[in-house]
C-alpha cells in the first residue's frame, strides 16, 4: 500500500458526522489500534520498521524514542497523513486503506507537536472552523465544552496570535477533543507548558482514559510517561520493547537490594553467599553493597537476619529502584551516543 | 465520497475572516482595483477624441481591458498563498487530520478566493460605467454601452477570476514559499488575459462566435482543472515534504 490516504468513499459506520460515541462509554470490540508489521521507507531511509503492538479502548500508551525515532512518522500514518510502505493497521475498528481515510479520521483526533493555530483568528474561531470540518452539528456546545476541559472558556475572544506558548498548546488540545474522539494522539502535548498547565493536561488524560478514549501520547518526558501509562513502547526505527514500565524494568534489569550498614562488613562474601534468594553480590563502596536478587521480598528477611547475626548495624535494606528513564537510556542511550560520535 | 457543503463553507469563512485581518490581503483587495480604475476612467474621460478616431476604440478597449485585469491578478497572490501558506504556518496538519477532503479542501480555499474578487469586480465596473454615464463624453458613454463590451466584462470576470485561482492554486500546492508562488501564479494568470486583450483591441475580430468559443474554453478548463490540481494535492509530500 503506497498511496497517499487522500479521498475515498466513506465506508458505513456507526457513527453521525458529529464523531464517534465510543468514548461517551460504548462497549468497543477489538483493540482501538492494532499495528502489524509497519514499516515506512522514505527512499532507502526506514521512517519506522516492522512495527507491531496493539492497544486496548481506555489504554494509555506512551510511545518513546530519541528524535528521528519515527514516533511522528508513525503517529501520521496511523493517522492517515502518509502511507506505510509496507504492513497494516486498524485504526478505531476500521483497517488503515485509502478508502477509510477520512471514516478514520472522523473517529480519531491528532494533537500535533506545533499547535498550528490560525493566529488572526480567536481561539473561538479556530474552534469553530475545525467543528465545521468534523461537521459537528450542536458546535456551539461542543466549543464550550472543549474550552472548558482546558480552562480556557474565558479567553475564547483572544486571538490566537495574542496567546503564549503554553495557551496555544491548550487551545491544540481544545481543537482535538472537539470531535470526541475514539483515539486520541498527543504529539508532546505538555512541551512548553508550565509544571501547573501540564499538570492540567495530565488530569485531562486520566479523565479522557476513565471515558474510554485511547491515549496514544508521544513525549520526552518519561516522568510523565511513568506517571501516565498504562504501557510504553520504545522505538528507535524498530520497535525495541513494549509493555508496562515495570515489566520493563524487570526485563532489563536484575532486581536489587541495596544494603547500608554503619561499619563495612567484615567478611560480606561469606555473609551473603548461603541466603536464599540472593544470586550475587558487590561491594557498591565504603558500607554499602548490592545483592541481586530473585524477590526482594523473600530475600529481604533474610538477609536481614543474617546482618543482624553477624552484629553489623544495618542502617537501610530497600529494593534498588529503576525508573523508566534508566530503561530507556539502557536501549537508546548507547546507540545515540554511538551515534553522535 | 460527497461534497460536503458545511465542509467547504468552514474553510471558506475561515479564509474569508484571515483575509480580513490580513493587512496584506485587504490592501492588495483595495489598492489594486483602485489603480486599474481611477487610471482608465482618467483617460478616458480627459482626453477629446473623435468617434471615427481609430485610437477611439482603442481607447476605449484599453479602459475596459484594465477592468478584466482586476479579476485575474486579485485572486492570483490570495490562491496562491492557500497551500504553502498554510503550510508554512504549520496549520495544514491539523486541517488534513480532519475528515476533510482535497476536493473539499480545494474548492473551500477557490470559493474564498473567487467571492471577494467578483464582488470586487463587479463592483468596480459598476462604478466605472456610472461614472461613464455621468462624466464621459456621449460618444464615450454610446461606444461603451452599446456593442458587446458590457457582457464580455460580464462572462469574462468570473472566467479569468477562476483560471487565476485554478493556476495560483496548483502553483502553490507545489511552491516550497508563498513568495514564488505569489510571483509565479501573477504570471501564469496573464494568458488568458491576453486573448481576451487581441478582441478587446480587434485584433482577432470579436464575432460573437470567438467570444463564446474562447468563453466555453475557459469555462472547461476552469471546470475540469480542479482534477488536475486535486490530483496534485499530495497530502504526504505537503506534510513531510517528501514522498515516500
Amino acid at each position: 500500500m503506497t498511496r497517499p490516504f487522500d479521498e475515498g468513499t466513506v465506508v458505513a459506520i456507526a457513527h453521525g458526522e458529529g464523531g464517534s460515541q465510543a468514548s461517551a462509554g460504548r462497549k468497543v470490540d477489538g483493540p482501538a489500534l492494532a499495528v502489524e508489521h509497519l514499516t515506512k521507507r522514505f527512499g532507502n531511509r526506514a521512517a519506522y520498521s516492522d512495527v507491531s503492538f496493539e492497544i486496548g479502548y481506555g489504554e494509555v500508551f506512551g510511545f518513546l524514542g530519541p528524535n528521528g525515532a519515527g514516533k511522528t512518522t508513525t503517529v501520521r500514518t496511523l493517522g492517515t497523513l502518509i502511507a506505510p510502505t509496507s504492513g497494516s493497521a486498524r485504526v478505531a475498528g476500521l483497517a488503515l486503506t485509502v478508502a477509510n481515510g477520512a471514516a478514520i479520521r472522523r473517529r480519531i483526533s491528532i494533537m500535533p507537536e506545533s499547535p498550528g493555530l490560525y493566529t488572526r483568528l480567536t481561539v473561538e474561531e479556530n474552534l469553530e472552523c475545525f467543528a465545521g470540518l468534523y461537521g459537528l452539528s450542536d458546535a456551539r456546545e461542543r466549543i464550550r465544552r472543549a474550552l472548558g476541559s482546558v480552562n480556557l472558556l474565558e479567553r475564547s475572544q483572544d486571538l490566537c496570535g495574542a496567546l503564549s506558548k503554553g495557551l496555544r498548546q491548550r487551545v491544540a488540545l481544545a481543537r482535538a477533543l472537539l470531535n470526541d474522539p475514539e483515539v486520541l494522539f498527543l504529539d508532546e502535548p505538555t512541551s512548553g507548558l508550565d509544571p501547573v498547565a501540564a499538570r492540567e493536561v495530565h488530569e485531562l488524560i486520566t479523565a479522557m482514559r476513565s471515558r474510554g478514549v485511547t491515549i496514544f501520547l508521544t513525549t520526552h518526558r518519561l516522568e510523565e510517561a511513568e506517571r501516565l501509562c498504562d504501557r510504553v513502547a520504545i522505538l528507535n526505527t524498530t520497535l525495541r520493547m513494549i509493555g508496562r514500565p515495570d515489566e520493563l524494568r524487570t526485563e532489563l534489569f536484575a532486581r536489587t537490594l541495596e544494603v547500608r550498614t554503619k561499619a563495612p562488613l567484615g567478611n560480606p562474601g561469606a555473609l551473603f553467599a548461603g541466603l536464599s534468594g540472593v544470586k550475587s553480590w558487590s561491594d557498591a563502596g565504603g558500607a554499602a553493597y548490592r545483592l541481586e536478587v530473585t524477590d526482594p521480598e523473600v530475600a529481604a528477611p533474610g538477609v536481614t537476619r543474617a546482618l543482624v547475626a553477624a552484629g553489623a548495624d544495618v542502617l537501610s535494606i530497600a529494593e534498588s529502584r529503576h525508573s523508566l528513564e534508566d530503561v530507556y537510556l539502557e536501549l537508546v542511550g548507547e546507540e545515540e551516543k554511538a551515534g553522535r560520535a | 465520497m460527497s461534497q460536503s457543503w458545511t465542509r467547504i463553507w468552514a474553510m471558506t469563512k475561515k479564509e474569508l475572516r484571515d483575509y480580513r485581518r490580513n493587512r496584506f490581503v485587504v490592501l492588495t483587495m483595495a489598492v489594486m482595483p483602485l489603480v486599474f480604475t481611477v487610471a482608465p476612467m482618467v483617460q478616458l474621460f480627459a482626453v477629446k477624441i473623435t468617434t471615427t478616431s481609430p485610437a477611439f476604440n482603442a481607447r476605449i478597449g484599453l479602459s475596459l481591458l484594465y477592468m478584466l485585469i482586476i479579476p485575474a491578478i486579485v485572486p492570483s497572490s490570495l490562491s496562491a498563498y492557500s497551500v504553502v501558506g498554510e503550510r508554512e504556518q504549520g496549520t495544514l496538519e491539523p486541517v488534513l487530520i480532519t475528515p476533510l477532503s482535497s476536493q473539499e479542501f480545494l474548492f473551500g480555499k477557490a470559493l474564498a478566493a473567487l467571492l471577494p474578487t467578483i464582488a470586487i469586480s463587479y463592483a468596480v465596473f459598476g462604478i466605472f460605467l456610472a461614472a461613464a454615464a455621468t462624466f464621459a463624453q456621449p460618444a464615450v458613454a454610446t461606444a461603451i454601452f452599446s456593442g458587446s463590451h458590457i457582457w464580455i466584462q460580464l462572462l469574462f470576470t468570473p472566467l479569468l477570476a477562476g483560471w487565476s485561482i485554478l493556476v495560483g492554486i496548483a502553483i502553490s500546492t507545489r511552491s516550497a514559499d508563498v513568495r514564488t508562488a505569489q510571483q509565479l501564479s501573477v504570471l501564469a494568470s496573464l494568458p488568458p488575459l491576453a486573448v481576451v486583450a487581441l478582441i478587446t483591441f480587434n485584433v482577432i475580430h470579436a464575432s460573437r462566435g470567438i467570444t463564446i468559443g474562447l468563453a466555453v474554453a475557459l469555462l472547461v478548463i476552469d471546470r475540469f482543472g480542479w482534477r488536475a490540481v486535486a490530483a496534485m494535492f499530495d497530502r504526504e509530500r505537503l506534510v513531510t515534504g517528501r514522498r515516500g
